[in-house]
């Protein structure tokens, strides 16, 4: 997968409209923010982006093919790391990534976890149970989690949240390596500070609306506040 | 098909090393289900007598009562840290998803049946020895219909606020034929002369509704979970 395409997509839960009218592409080695104010609809796109949910209208193409005509075999080169970081608290760091490197039927998956164990810098706490570790500990095993089977396509919900400096700094070089591996990512934050120094593209989302970005060089901060500003009142829509 | 058992087998061993670790769902379960079963035995045992065929009955309340307790706790685990979205995002069959997180509740029902049918016969004075075989059996084919209707009706109202009070609901009147069978089944067993014939009737009558229950479950759980 080297291309990831949003057409015309929307969503709704009964009557009310979570997203409408989304497009946007993304290419190999792009990272993709979704930005918006809560309620604006990021959450809802990354879980069609991950196949979760399906569209009311639009589709979203990978590659070549939708999610209905690839099934297992999108979802198999998916990650999603979500603001719940998607980790059994009752069970060690080691059978945490065991346990879902089996679930995705990957070959060998004692040493992968062993090196995924070494990346995130827990390997000597690999044994500890998870509900001992800190934020920061557990969203390194989550991240891992998500990238234990080499996905192409990264989501990432509020990857920021409750994370001190270093750990925001191993993230955002962990995204890096991804980046430069040629790993399409998409992530729904509100650290724009950071965003901004990640991101390749900037989707700005009101009420599940995207919003024009006039890139005019400004930062990040001032685009998303100009965006948030030149969106019609909030449910008027 | 060895793929889909994998998965199922490895959903299972999660499931039970969990509990194993928290012992959350088997305490709370059995000190339940014994709860129960005492209770009746206070209103229903006069001078160390019961009152007479009562025992399938007080069994089956226990099993159906408890069973429900633990079907919502297995997946409120799953909603606890959500997850059951990375369960979702596996490339593995979601049925298959479906069948390990069933054996994994069944077997912890199973382990308190163990406790609950003899303490059942010997407060309710039940001959629970006579037949161990075709009890067995007919606790087994009870247990796996109530959980095969059971497991995805947890998993469809993992996301509802109102899950606790919806599931029985959906669940008892879905599993009133489980129910009726199990019962009747294990009272032609304990009475005083036990009907073999009668047993073997609503035994065969609980593995049809168990393959029933079983295949519709596993047609509609991916629908049910993915929109």
């Amino acid at each position: 997968m080297n291309r990831l395409s949003v057409i015309d997509v929307a969503r709704y839960f009964g009557r009310r409209k979570a997203l409408s009218q989304v497009s946007f592409t993304c290419e190999a080695g792009e990272i993709i923010g979704l930005l918006g104010p809560n309620g604006a609809g990021k959450s809802t796109l990354l879980n069609i982006l991950a196949t979760l949910l399906s569209p009311s209208k639009g589709r979203v193409v990978y590659g070549e093919r939708s999610a209905e005509d690839g099934g297992a075999e999108i979802r198999a080169q998916i990650g999603m790391l979500g603001h719940d970081l998607f980790l059994y608290p009752e069970l060690t760091a080691r059978e945490n990534l065991t346990f879902f490197g089996q679930l995705y039927g990957l070959a060998d998956v004692a040493r992968k976890v062993a090196a995924a164990l070494e990346q995130s810098g827990l390997a000597a706490r690999a044994d500890e149970l998870v509900s001992r570790f800190s934020r920061g500990m557990r969203q390194r095993v989550a991240l891992e989690r998500a990238l234990l089977h080499h996905p192409r396509l990264i989501l990432l919900d509020e990857p920021f949240t409750g994370l001190d400096q270093d750990s925001v700094s191993a993230l955002v070089s962990r995204l890096r390596e991804q980046q430069r591996a040629g790993c399409l990512i998409v992530l729904a934050t509100h650290d724009l500070d950071i965003a901004d120094t990640v991101l390749t593209k900037a989707l700005f989302l009101i009420d599940g609306k995207p919003v024009a970005d006039h890139s005019d060089g400004r930062a990040l901060r001032d685009r998303y506040h100009a965006a948030v500003r030149s969106a019609p009142a909030r449910g008027g829509s | 098909m060895s793929a889909f058992f994998r998965v199922a087998w490895i959903v299972m061993k999660k499931d039970l090393t969990v509990e194993v670790r928290s012992l959350e769902i088997l305490s709370t379960t059995i000190f339940f289900a014994v709860t129960v079963v005492l209770m009746f035995s206070f209103g229903l045992v006069v001078e160390g007598r019961a009152v007479q065929d009562v025992a399938p009955a007080i069994l089956w309340i226990a099993i159906a009562f408890s069973g429900t307790l633990a079907l919502g706790r297995t997946f409120e685990r799953e909603r606890h840290n959500d997850t059951l979205r990375a369960l979702l995002l596996a490339p593995s069959d979601r049925p298959a998803l479906y069948v390990g997180k069933l054996a994994g509740i069944l077997l912890l029902l199973l382990l308190v049946e163990l406790m609950l049918v003899p303490l059942v016969g010997l407060l309710f004075n039940a001959p629970i020895f006579a037949h161990p075989g075709r009890l067995i059996l007919l606790l087994i084919g009870g247990s796996l219909g109530f959980c095969a209707v059971g497991t995805v009706f947890a998993a469809m109202l993992v996301r509802a606020r109102s899950r606790d009070v919806l599931l029985p609901i959906m669940l008892y009147p879905m599993t009133v034929p489980v129910m009726i069978a199990g019962v009747r089944g294990t009272a032609a067993l304990l009475q005083p002369t036990p009907d073999l014939a009668m047993a073997q009737f609503w035994l065969a009558l609980l593995g049809t509704f168990d393959v029933v229950f079983v295949v519709l479950a596993l047609w509609t759980f991916e629908p049910v979970m993915t929109d």
